[in-house]
């Protein structure tokens, strides 16, 4: 699908040409190189190995989970793996870098070319594009400088030094900030449902490289340049949308966009110029003499392959055909794995299979579930009512004790008290009731009130038949079953 | 009986064994030979106390049947090695009072065989030199003086300079030495005892200050062959945390040691027959040639077609990996910081960097640096490791030949301080024997074999196939039966 976002500029249209280079802090308990802990929060250089620090001869040994993570998320994003890679030295100062060098992978990265599949419209299937992949590559990562502490001094705190990163770098395939909205989300959720990366940008577990450029419909790419560091979603959106329009003022003023990196400055909602191009380091890459090149055998890549879940892509696909559901509760029921993992379970405890359940739970998730947890200003994993519970609930309703209003009503007291609806039905007489003497003798006392408007009914005015429902409803506290109200009232109007 | 001091290695392990002498004994005369020494500047630290206590646990452990492979032997380590509480600089002041809270394997291993540490010896800063002139300490001066009354103070070679006059000055029986083109070898040679390099790996280099990561290799220096045998079985051995070793047994190279090299065929490669060796060098050569044929050893012509770019391929490598492996002494952690009156993090760095490195290191820093930036990268760093595969086949290809290598060490015998250290080049030219089987991984040894005319030692250098220490080791005892060394430098220290 041709994306139609064009730059509207004074003498005429620009399209934006964007990729992004990802970095993604591996899950794992220790670091790339070293057996030191990752855990996010704690006190500063209280998780540095001799290594980290970069202390007098020592050496980085391979963590085998870290090359286990980057292998899974290159299976999952379909990418060529490299079963014969390297690591090199990016080599430039800072304080937060204590080896005088990044080891990372320029020549040979771990995992090659891929793609992912975004959808710009989630009701829509044909709304999908296909986004390539260049490579994954496994990095170190850098520590922090600490500005605040002294007034003369800045501190270093290696905590993060030496953790586990995948830079994941996209073709230049996006073509607007929606679509490059949405990569992150999907590449997220992908890297969630591997559980190679937690996908908590908040915590800087993710951040993405943005290049843009510019260039008229049809032309070659323009120049590009790079904005570092860019922590939310809405910040990625919102920096493509800036560069683009400054670089088309730029050239439309007959400037030229300069080749350089920048940074997004949130509070701003801008892109400020950080060095260009003749500023850059001169990194000096070469291979790390100190570490051996990564083969991967069969058996590892076979470890690897068995160990991947069912992905989004495929798991909406499997609710759209086996379960029944619409594109759109499909995905919204997948673009998390905490969400589908959740529906799944609720799934099982139906102990039913296909769209006979498929369609009632999904939308029972959506609709009911969804609203109050975002009432409540919980998330489906902090979620007060368990699968089971709405599992239970949804089985009342189907074997008609619940109507949809008590079920509604039902469902809130789950959600204050954390009871099973059966308890709440029990204890609080809640059951629906079909019992048609019961019904009969309510509905009579009620045309009998309503004397004058029965009349009306009967001289044409068909519309009063849902005052009657109501009336009877209301009189029976919502526990008639509305099926049999209806066919008694009919009757009894008749 | 003869002095403590003048047993080497197996001697005193074994008399001590034996009940001939404590390690109590043995410590205290080496700890005083060590502290009557210092005109030689071998040590950067001495550590008596870490002797004597060793030397307690080795009495207790006689006492009580608990004997180590190397218990009561008191040993030298070179100052590239990390030792846990004691001062670690590579002889650099920008290390200076640095102390780690961490052993290096190797000098690790040795101690827990039972060792004990007389001290860190002097060496060429970050092991760059051949002449131990780039100590940030002072160099080294050789126990040895030349025959003609001249008492001009001479190099020991380097970098393991102080290694190698500690044991040839006999205030250590044995040492530790580091070897990244030839520098366990040239100062063995210089100083007439013996020192080998052995395969790359079999060593880790785990809390060993690197210089080039790929060629650093430790090894034994001491007085023979046997002695090195012994020591090397201490310090090899696979290590976790040195992806680079080498995941295999350590052999028993002591007890299969055997001078029978009977059939063994012995390649001359006719590459390092260069121009402008002194004559001597060749006249050894022919003599350790002879030595060979009688112990049975078939002599053949060989040919290694690539030696002579392996120095300059060495030294765009060895550079290149150092100015990055360099790079981490910056101020900011450890050791040396200046921090100029103003500016910031880089005046910090450039500061210090000035400061703590010499001009040796400096150099090499720079040239790494160029080989490996943008538009030089190809032509130099990428370059050199294409001809690194290319040397390394060279040696592949000759070992169809021939099973061991006779070369000279080194192209001179040891000359005087300040005589090269304004000539980097000339300096450099002192590995040119040495580089080829550094580059190649393969374990080289240096054996003395003669003296020059002004009463110098030479070495012979013995090259062998990847893992085949052994044959290195064996060819090694043959020469050295036959060459019968026993020339000492005279003390006048």
């Amino acid at each position: 699908m041709v994306s139609s976002y064009r730059v509207q500029g004074a003498t005429g249209e620009w399209e934006v040409v964007i990729g992004l280079e990802v970095h993604a802090q591996v899950t794992s308990r220790a670091k790339l190189f070293s057996g030191a802990s990752t855990e996010f929060g704690a006190e500063p250089n209280a998780q540095v190995s001799l290594v980290d620090a970069a202390m007098p001869g020592m050496l980085p040994v391979p963590n085998r989970e870290c090359i286990v993570q980057a292998v899974r998320t290159g299976m999952a994003l379909q990418a060529q793996i490299n079963t014969w890679s390297r690591f090199d030295r990016k080599n430039y100062f800072y304080a937060d870098l204590p080896q005088g060098y990044q080891i990372s992978q320029l020549y040979h990265p771990i995992v090659g070319e891929g793609l992912i599949e975004i959808l710009l419209d989630d009701k829509d299937e044909s709304s999908a594009k296909q986004v390539g992949i260049e490579r994954i590559h496994l990095e170190q990562d850098a520590g922090k400088m600490l500005h605040d502490q002294h007034p003369s001094f800045s501190y270093v705190d290696l905590n993060r030094s030496g953790v586990a990163l995948m830079e994941i770098v996209s073709k230049p395939d996006m073509r607007s900030p929606e679509e490059a909205g949405a990569y992150v989300r999907k590449l997220r959720s992908i890297l969630r449902y591997v559980g190679s990366c937690d996908g908590n940008m908040e915590q800087g577990s993710m951040r993405a490289d943005v290049n843009v450029s510019v260039r008229r419909p049809g032309e070659p790419l323009g120049t590009r340049t790079e904005t570092k560091n860019v922590n939310s979603v809405r910040f990625i959106m919102a920096a493509i949308e800036y560069e683009a329009s400054r670089q088309v003022d730029v050239l439309e003023s007959g400037g030229k966009v300069v080749q350089e990196t920048r940074l997004f400055d949130p509070d701003r909602v801008e892109t400020r110029s950080l060095r260009s191009k003749e500023e850059a380091h001169d990194y000096r890459y070469f291979p790390d003499p100190d570490l051996l090149p990564i083969q991967l055998s069969d058996a590892f890549l076979d470890e690897c392959r068995g160990s991947l879940p069912e992905l989004p892509d495929a798991k909406r696909h499997r609710y759209e055909t086996e379960l029944g559901l619409s594109a759109y509760n499909a995905s919204v029921l997948t673009a998390e794995v905490e969400t589908a993992r959740w529906f799944e379970r609720l799934l099982t405890a139906t102990g039913k299979a296909g769209p006979e359940i498929g369609r009632a739970a999904s939308n029972w998730v959506i609709s009911d579930l969804f609203g109050a947890l975002n009432r409540l200003g919980k998330t489906i994993t902090t979620s007060p009512v368990s699968p089971e519970q709405g599992a239970e609930l949804l089985a009342l309703v189907a074997d008609g004790t619940l109507s949809g209003t008590l079920a509604k009503q039902v469902f809130e007291i789950m959600l204050e008290t954390g009871e099973g609806p059966g308890t709440i039905v029990e204890e609080r007489g809640l059951k629906q009731t079909s019992d048609t003497d019961a019904i009969e003798a309510v509905i009579a006392g009620v045309l009998e009130a309503n004397a004058e408007k029965v009349a009306q009914y009967r001289s044409g005015k068909d519309k009063l038949f849902g005052f009657f429902v109501g009336q009877t409803m209301k009189a029976m506290q919502g526990k008639a079953n509305p099926a049999v109200v209806n066919d008694l009232l009919k009757k009894a109007l008749s | 009986m003869s002095a403590i001091t003048d047993l080497g290695v197996k001697a005193i392990r074994d008399g001590f064994r034996n009940g001939d002498f404590s390690a109590r004994e043995v410590a205290d005369a080496f700890n005083a030979a060590v502290a009557a020494a210092r005109g030689l500047n071998a040590f950067v630290v001495e550590t008596p106390e870490l002797a004597l206590a060793a030397a307690e646990r080795a009495d207790e452990a006689r006492a009580s049947g608990n004997l180590k492979p190397l218990s009561g032997v008191p040993l030298g380590i070179k100052d590239l090695f990390a030792t846990k509480g004691v001062q670690t600089t590579a002889s650099s002041r920008i290390l200076e009072g640095f102390t780690p809270t961490y052993d290096s394997t190797v000098s690790g291993n040795l101690l827990a065989a039972g060792a004990g540490m007389l001290g860190k010896l002097n060496m060429d800063e970050f092991a760059m030199g051949s002449s131990n002139e780039t100590s940030g300490f002072g160099p080294v001066i050789s126990p040895w003086r030349r025959s003609d009354g001249g008492n001009a103070p001479l190099t020991p070679g380097g970098s393991s300079g102080g290694s190698a006059a500690a044991v040839a000055a006999r205030i250590a029986p044995g040492v530790t030495g580091t070897d990244t083109g030839g520098s366990i070898r040239q100062p063995a040679a210089f100083v007439g005892i013996t020192g080998i390099k052995p395969t790359y790996g079999r060593c880790s280099r785990y809390g060993m200050v690197a210089f080039a990561s790929s060629l650093d290799q430790a090894g034994p220096m001491a007085r023979d062959v046997r002695d090195c045998a012994i020591m090397l079985e201490a310090m090899a051995g696979f290590d976790p945390k040195d992806s680079t070793s080498l995941d295999l047994p350590v052999p028993q190279w002591e007890a299969n040691l055997s001078a029978d090299i009977r059939g063994k065929r012995i390649g001359i490669p006719r590459e390092y027959r260069i121009e402008g060796v002194p004559e001597e060098i060749d006249r050894v050569w022919e003599q350790g040639i002879a030595w060979m044929r009688d112990a049975g050893a078939e002599i053949v012509e060989v040919s290694l077609p690539h030696t002579r770019y392996a120095l300059p391929t060495y030294y765009i490598i060895a550079p290149a990996e150092a100015s990055s492996n360099l790079a981490r002494y910056d101020g900011v952690r450890y050791g040396r910081r200046k921090m100029p009156g103003q500016g910031g993090l880089t005046e910090m760095y450039e500061a210090t960097r000035a400061a703590g490195f010499g001009a040796e290191v400096k150099r090499r820093i720079m040239i790494g640096t160029y080989v490996l930036s943008a538009g030089f990268y190809d032509a130099y760093f990428n370059q050199a490791q294409k001809v690194r595969a290319l040397i390394a086949r060279d040696f592949e290809r000759v070992w169809e030949e021939c099973d061991l290598l006779l070369t000279p060490t080194a192209p001179s015998a040891a000359f005087a301080l300040g005589e090269k250290s304004n000539d980097p080049i000339a300096m450099y030219l002192n590995d040119v024997f040495a580089v080829p089987a550094s580059l190649a991984g393969l374990p080289a040894m240096s054996v003395p074999a003669g003296l020059d005319k002004q009463g110098l030692p030479l070495g012979l250098q013995i090259i062998g196939r990847a893992l085949d220490e052994q044959g290195v080791l064996d060819a090694g005892l043959a020469f050295e039966q036959r060459a019968g060394f026993t020339a000492r430098a005279e003390a006048w220290w």
